[in-house]
């Protein structure tokens, strides 16, 4: 069930007149935002999805803006995802990564953030492998800063797609049991959305081995569960997160096949969540190992795709916003 | 040339060694203690002695640092030894202990003999070095302990890197035990420790730092602990830092064992919370604990289960320091702010002034065998004055040290060092 919108293909006036000024001048933290904050950018994401469905993708929105990409990690999904998004907006893009930079030349990341700063960008989006990385960067620059990821830390846009992926499939995220399922302890995805939907009122649980899980995550305001099946009973959303593959090398987990066995996702297990229950999976998937392919590619319970097109729509939303702060200024 | 003799009078004077505090007046004369009477002032002055009116200020020993790190030999862009002593000076610190990783290790005799020549070029604060306890500190062959301490090295150390094969550093204590070196050691399992830039906890969870528990220091003072018994010799814990590990000293002081610890001016200051928004300038070794922890740590200060306060001086320019936090350089410049924030928790009533000064002054001086940090007559003339009422705004940029990474930096504290003196010489006067 798709949220209500205006009837039709939104036009630009349509899609603009929905458009308002983020109230933060930077966008770092899911903790930073509120659920009317939420909820409008849902919205407006809406009407992006809608957009973006459509032949002719474009708004001007962002024209004569610049936006750069820092990706300090590898990523695709991520990355080409705020690179449309800039783009169907009318930005000029710029991608750089650590390879064609001078980071390779051992320039630190503030001297890197600083100089490209000085080609006055307006919205600087950054992954970088350290937590905290966005922040300081939000310190040290005049643009606006989108944190991409930081360390173990946050990826709020990513927490905001699968909160939309969610709200189209049940019509409200309130009052859903979500289980999120696998490496909490390294994942900045099981921050970003436990934030956020204890925030909106979704019931959390996290599931996983004992040495894959934070430090007193019971005082996360979530149910803590080390049994995927008692975990995932009963769960709407079961929210499968990626298991970084050198975790095996520091004796966190023993194996694949024993992680897959205990905490892998397969159609045996999903059973024994709500019969109406959802699927979901950042990307990118360690098939047979944290999920099994029979799940993952069921277009009936799988959201995977979706969260892929929510995180384009998702993104312009913010861009469109943070933008929009730029403009009132 | 001797110095010209200065008399303090109407001072409030601490002494540790005879746990006097009160009025009192002082002379240093020839590089020693000459006088020290209770009452305001002297009778009858010759002229050719300068007199300054204390007007109540504090004048107590100097205080003696026992973990200081500089970047002399190796690293001076970070700090030198003379930026170091000026910081010192500036601070009421007339001794400092500096570390051995520097670059060349001072794991040689010749690298000791180095400092402490430059110290005596600089002529400002005494400079000791402490001698590497295993050679470049890889904590597998024993370094020349013997010719380092006729070099002058006041004690040996692994310093940030503990000593991680149990038969080394049994052998170490041994050996060490049985020339009368001091061996102080850093308590941290190494690999419950390995690329931890916090505590665990809640919070350091929520940040996604890479984090390490309490129980690693617990478990390698617990060892240490075994060792001493093993061996009979003394141990100085490095920087005790949590509630759990006190726990242990305490035990082990209470079977008669020689060991003494040294706890951090910033544990005994600052928690785990002060890390707030990836602030790198609070990442420390050992890290920033709970409030708990740092409360046990004071408690532990004023019953004396803590025996010496360090600032755990370590200079980190910025280029180390404005990283992301898993990355940046740990440690913080302590020196110049050493005496104001112990200070503070005089002002505030948790530990009497007297064990304060006497944990920074009479402790370490009898850990590693000097003759300072008493006001007795013929003792050394290494005094600071310091008017402990001044309220300061700390300014990182106005600090001595090469290096600015201070956690006071914008912390207002009470304390201002007035005069500093090392072998009756003023090495720092306030304007």
């Amino acid at each position: 069930m798709t949220r209500p919108m205006a009837p039709g293909a939104p036009g630009a006036d349509d899609v603009r007149a929905r458009t308002f000024s983020f109230p933060h001048r930077h966008f770092l933290s899911a903790a930073d935002l509120d659920p009317v904050l939420v909820g409008d950018l849902l919205d407006l994401a809406d009407g992006f999805v809608a957009l973006n469905r459509q032949q002719t993708k474009k708004l001007d929105l962002l024209k004569g803006r610049t936006l750069i990409n820092l990706f300090f990690e590898a990523s695709t999904r991520t990355q080409s995802s705020f690179e449309l998004a800039g783009k169907r907006l009318g930005a000029d893009v710029v991608n750089m990564s650590p390879r064609s930079s001078s980071i390779a030349k051992g320039e630190t990341l503030v001297d890197t953030a600083v100089t490209l700063n000085a080609m006055q960008p307006d919205i600087l989006v950054i992954r970088h492998g350290s937590s905290g990385a966005a922040s300081l960067l939000a310190q040290k620059v005049s643009c606006c800063v989108v944190n991409a990821g930081d360390g173990a830390h946050e990826h709020p846009s990513q927490a905001l797609l699968d909160t939309l992926s969610m709200r189209r499939a049940f019509g409200r995220v309130g009052g859903l049991t979500v289980a999120i399922c696998g490496d909490v302890l390294h994942s900045r995805v099981a921050r970003s959305n436990v934030a956020l939907l204890t925030m909106l009122g979704a019931h959390v649980r996290v599931v996983g081995p004992p040495t894959l899980m934070p430090c007193d995550v019971g005082r996360w305001g979530v149910e803590v569960h080390h049994d995927l099946k008692v975990g995932i009973a009963g769960a709407d959303v079961v929210m499968m997160l990626r298991l970084q593959l050198e975790r095996m090398e520091g004796a966190l987990i023993p194996s694949k096949r024993e992680y897959f066995r205990l905490w892998g996702l397969d159609r045996e297990k999903l059973a024994l969540a709500s019969p109406d229950a959802r699927v979901m999976h950042p990307g990118p998937m360690n098939r047979g190992v944290e999920i099994d392919s029979d799940v993952a590619d069921d277009l009936a319970v799988s959201l995977i795709q979706d969260q892929v097109e929510m995180g384009v729509a998702v993104r312009m939303a913010v861009l469109a916003t943070l933008a929009a702060r730029l403009d009132n200024r | 040339m001797s110095p010209r003799p200065i008399a303090f009078t109407g001072a409030r004077l601490v002494d540790p060694e005879t746990g006097y505090d009160g009025p009192g007046a002082l002379i240093a004369s020839g590089g020693r203690i000459g006088e020290v009477t209770h009452e305001a002032g002297f009778d009858a002055l010759s002229s050719d002695i300068r007199i300054v009116d204390a007007a109540g200020a504090l004048l107590c020993p100097g205080l003696i640092d026992l973990r200081v790190k500089t970047g002399e030999p190796g690293s001076e862009p970070k700090e030198t030894l003379k930026s170091a002593a000026r910081a010192a000076a500036a601070g009421g610190v007339t001794s400092i202990v500096d570390q051995p990783d520097t670059d060349p290790t001072i794991d040689d005799p010749a690298v000791a003999d180095f400092i402490l020549r430059r110290a005596r070029d600089i002529e400002l604060v005494h400079v000791y070095p402490a001698g590497a306890a295993t050679k470049g500190l890889k904590g597998v062959g024993m370094a020349e302990i013997g010719l380092m301490r006729e070099a002058g090295c006041v004690y040996v150390t692994n310093a940030d890197r503990p000593i991680a094969d149990s038969r080394v550093m049994r052998r170490v204590l041994a050996y060490a035990g049985g020339l009368g070196v001091l061996v102080a050691h850093r308590p941290a399992d190494p690999w419950l420790t390995d690329g931890a830039c916090a505590t665990e906890s809640e919070f350091s969870g929520r940040l996604g730092l890479a984090s390490e528990p309490v129980a690693a220091e617990t478990i390698m003072i617990e060892r240490d602990i075994a060792l001493v018994a093993l061996t009979g010799a003394r141990l100085m814990v490095d920087q005790v830092s949590a509630a759990a590990p006190l726990e242990s000293l305490a035990r082990a002081k209470g079977r008669g064992l020689p060991i003494i610890a040294t706890a951090s001016i910033n544990h005994l200051t600052f928690n785990e919370l002060d890390i707030g928004d990836y602030r790198t300038f609070c990442k420390l070794i050992p890290p920033l604990r709970a409030e708990a922890d740092r409360a046990a740590l004071v408690e532990a200060l004023a019953s004396g289960l803590v025996d010496i306060v360090v600032s755990a001086h370590a200079p980190a320019p910025p280029e180390d320091k404005r990283l992301p936090y898993g990355e940046a350089a740990p440690g913080a410049i302590g020196l110049e702010t050493l005496l104001p924030a112990l200070l503070t928790l005089c002002h505030e009533g948790h530990v009497p002034l007297a064990r304060l000064i006497h944990a920074v002054t009479l402790a370490p001086a009898r850990a590693i065998g000097l003759s300072a940090g008493r006001l007795a007559a013929g003792a050394p003339a290494d005094l600071a004055l310091c008017d402990i009422h001044a309220p300061r705004l700390i300014d990182a940029d106005a600090l001595l040290s090469k290096s600015k990474n201070s956690p006071f930096d914008g912390r207002r504290l009470q304390g201002r060092v007035l005069m500093t003196l090392v072998d009756g010489r003023v090495v720092f006067e306030a304007g």
